[in-house]
């Protein structure tokens, strides 16, 4: 049996979604800035993209930028926008348990252009305090980033919240939200949330990988990050990717067609798997378990079994997992995230990251538990001194 | 400045009395591998007593260059023009040629050293030597004969056509693969083993491999790893048989049955035991690891005559008197140590103990051993049965 439960990391490909980027890469692949037909041709699959995706969002299709995935789109909010706006303040605030992409990007804007970055803490079960970001807030700041969904523990941050708290303290403050892991599970609305600019990632939702978009409120000033032939406006120059931008375009219309009931399933499931997790002595389950965590993500601690050696345990069963998360498992160092959530010591590098996507079936669930339950009091016998 | 082809010098196989015709066979195989994924057409071949790369057309001289750097055996690499023999006004304008494009400064010291293989040319060496010396001095006059020291050697010898060459390319030095018997490599994923391999390979010496790894301790990745360290020692070794070990039961019975503090100790014993059963199998003439005196708890003198101990082919340590700074500049030289050192766990250190035995006692460990007397000699029995062997060899 092959259970794939490492949705966080990467999805399969919709079908249909592998079918229309064939197609267009090898029938319909015009540049879309040719004048003649088959850039027109081009052209079209991109607005039909952005007009799917800005009639999810409810915000205007314009308002939509295609980027190469996650990474790129946070590296243009933040350093576009600290570029831009640098006149007004150089101060910026996010959280402490942010992706990668934002955690490195903001501390390229620290060492190499000068701006000061404040990293808010979070609680134990990994959201961020409010009241901290309140006081984090001063006359300097220009841009707030909070992910949406935390990647390694599947938190939901309070975006709406610590938007509106922005937007008390000085409208002009953008605030940006990495909603990597929470576009396609939730339904977003930028503009009642006050979120002046959203990242997400196409392979996360059955899409292709290399595939993204920043949503940037048209009131935004943003400076590009990479310059060429002035495409989309000038803010993200190269030949848009037009096969992924179709496709990205057709996984966001299926992912979050039946959306309520795919995450009733998928919470279902959750619950299930944190019910036959707590019956082995010695887990936890960080973060909330409830509705304040996403509907898909599981992190889970198994005390005295290393996350990596489980992780290929489960590998042998067919069972595919991360430790931690998927995008820092080349450097097998503790996780950031665990250590802000104040996870117990004997967790730290023991822990491992179950995420579900809408075809995950229960049998997958079962035989997981079943294996996890004949694995790891085997495992707890060889620990290392 | 295109050329021809390349004299290949050799150093240590030239002496080699009788023998000497396998030891060129063998350098001639092993420029021939080297050269297999290198763009352009080479012939290599053996000609009074000289090797010799003909580049037939276009080929990529620095490619060329970089992968005949690769070969043991050579000493010398000298870029030859070759042109056809005429007479000697028409050699004259060759050599002034190729002065001009070579040293275009022209006011180095030099000499000529003609050597006429092809008797039937009219003139003989000495005569040509002082036609050519003159001509150069006309065509350049900075340039100033110097026949004890001198900077530029003008080589030009007369066979079936007439080589021109005067630069000399540093090889690796040592003896090619494949002239001094096989010996088993214990391949882990570190820095050491790879250069261990590399050095005993420079030895003329054919490389094969064993490696132990322990799922579910270790990863594919691990494995991968081992697989392109062998890939890349392979360069210069020439294809290496790799032997992948499931080491995991055996380690995970030792755990269960011996002291931890000897540990690793008693593994390595077992993997040397292992690594010498298909040693002997494919006729390897002894063993290969990297330790190095003292650097680990494992690598004390005491460690390695406990692990020697279980050996009867003799075991060589190439690094055993090197400082880990030589061994990671070697291991940059031939291109290992970035990837020996991405963080995959291998499967020496998931068990290790927090303070392992420094001086263990050979009789004591042994006596530890008996522990294991119900059930190793099956689980050694499936560990070799389910060996997984493939050949590496670099490029495709």
């Amino acid at each position: 049996m092959e259970v794939y439960l490492d949705n966080s990391a990467t999805t399969m490909c919709y079908p249909e979604v592998g079918e229309l980027v064939y197609k267009v890469m090898c029938r319909d692949y015009g540049n879309p800035s040719s004048m003649h037909r088959k850039g027109v041709q081009a052209e079209h699959y991109i607005r039909e993209s952005k007009e799917t995706i800005a009639r999810l969002l409810k915000v205007n299709a314009k308002e939509i930028f295609f980027t190469s995935g996650g990474t790129e789109s946070d590296n243009l909010a933040l350093i576009g926008c600290a570029r831009a706006n640098r006149r007004n303040g150089n101060h910026l605030i996010t959280s402490s348990i942010e992706h990668p992409a934002i955690l490195n990007t903001m501390r390229y804007l620290e060492e190499e252009e000068g701006f000061r970055v404040t990293y808010l803490p979070v609680d134990q079960k990994g959201r961020i305090k409010l009241e901290a970001l309140k006081e984090a807030l001063c006359p300097e700041t220009i841009l707030v980033s909070i992910m949406y969904v935390n990647n390694e523990v599947g938190t939901v941050q309070p975006v709406q919240e610590a938007a509106r708290l922005v937007r008390q303290y000085k409208p002009s403050i953008l605030f940006h939200t990495d909603a990597v892991q929470g576009y396609g599970k939730y339904r977003i609305y930028p503009k009642r949330m006050g979120i002046d600019l959203l990242t997400a990632s196409g392979h996360k939702i059955h899409g292709p990988k290399g595939t993204g978009f920043l949503y940037i409120d048209s009131r935004v000033k943003i400076r590009p990050i990479v310059f060429g032939g002035e495409q989309q406006k000038n803010i993200r120059s190269g030949t848009e990717n037009v096969p992924g931008i179709a496709g990205l375009g057709l996984a966001s219309k299926m992912i979050y067609q039946d959306l309520e009931m795919k995450n009733a399933l998928m919470r279902e499931l959750k619950n299930r798997f944190i019910e036959g997790i707590s019956k082995i002595e010695n887990t936890t389950i960080h973060g909330f378990t409830d509705e304040g965590s996403a509907p898909h993500i599981i992190s889970v601690g198994v005390a005295g079994v290393r996350s990596e050696v489980l992780l290929h345990t489960l590998e042998d069963k067919g069972i595919y997992v991360s430790s931690g998360s998927a995008c820092s498992s080349n450097h097998p160092s503790v996780s950031g995230v665990l250590k802000g959530i104040g996870a117990a010591r004997e967790y730290l590098d023991a822990t491992l990251r179950f995420s579900m996507s809408e075809f995950t079936t229960k049998e997958e669930i079962d035989y997981t538990l079943e294996t996890l339950y004949n694995c790891i009091p085997m495992l707890r016998r060889y620990t290392r001194h | 400045m295109r050329f021809h082809s390349f004299l290949i010098k050799y150093g240590e196989i030239g002496i080699k009395g009788k023998n000497r015709y396998m030891f060129e066979d063998a350098l001639v195989r092993q420029i021939r591998y080297a050269l297999k994924d290198v763009d352009g057409e080479f012939i290599v071949h053996k000609c009074h007593g000289r090797v010799y790369v003909d580049c037939e057309g276009e080929y990529d001289y620095e490619e060329t260059v970089e992968s005949l750097k690769k070969v043991f055996g050579l000493v010398g690499i000298c870029p030859v023009v070759r042109k056809p023999v005429r007479e000697i006004e028409e050699l004259k304008k060759d050599i002034v040629a190729y002065v001009g494009e070579m040293y275009p400064e022209g006011n180095k010291t030099f000499k000529v050293e003609a050597r006429r293989a092809n008797k039937r040319y009219p003139m003989n060496s000495m005569e040509i030597n002082c036609e050519l010396g003159e001509t150069v001095l006309d065509a350049y006059p900075e340039m100033k004969v110097d026949v004890h020291h001198p900077d530029v050697k003008l080589n030009v010898e007369i066979r079936e056509e007439v080589y021109i060459y005067s630069e000399i390319i540093p090889g690796p030095g040592g003896m090619p693969v494949g002239t001094n018997g096989s010996a088993m490599l214990l391949l882990s994923g570190g820095i050491d083993s790879p250069v261990a391999g590399y050095m005993i390979a420079k030895r003329g010496v054919e490389i094969e491999a064993v490696y132990f790894h322990a799922p579910p301790y270790t990863s594919e990745r691990a494995k991968e790893k081992v697989v392109d360290l062998a890939k890349l020692v392979s360069a210069y070794a020439g294809p290496i048989k790799l032997h992948i070990v499931n080491f995991t039961d055996i380690q995970l019975y030792i755990y269960e049955k011996c002291p931890h503090d000897e540990l690793t100790i008693i593994m390595r014993r077992y993997m040397m035991r292992i690594a010498e059963h298909f040693a002997k199998k494919d006729g390897c003439l002894g063993l290969i690891t990297g330790e190095s005196i003292g650097q680990v708890a494992s690598q004390t003198m005491q460690s390695l005559a406990a692990t020697n101990a279980v050996c009867t082919l003799p075991v060589y340590r190439p690094l055993i008197g090197f400082d880990k700074k030589e061994i990671v500049e070697i291991s940059e030289k031939i291109d290992t140590y970035e990837t020996s050192i991405l963080p995959y766990e291998d499967c020496c250190t998931i068990f290790v103990a927090k303070h392992p035995v420094t001086k263990p006692n050979v009789e004591r460990i042994a006596k530890s051993e008996l522990n294991l007397t119900e059930k190793i000699d099956e689980l050694m029995q499936t560990a070799i049965e389910t060996t997984e062997v493939i050949t590496v060899a670099y490029g495709g």
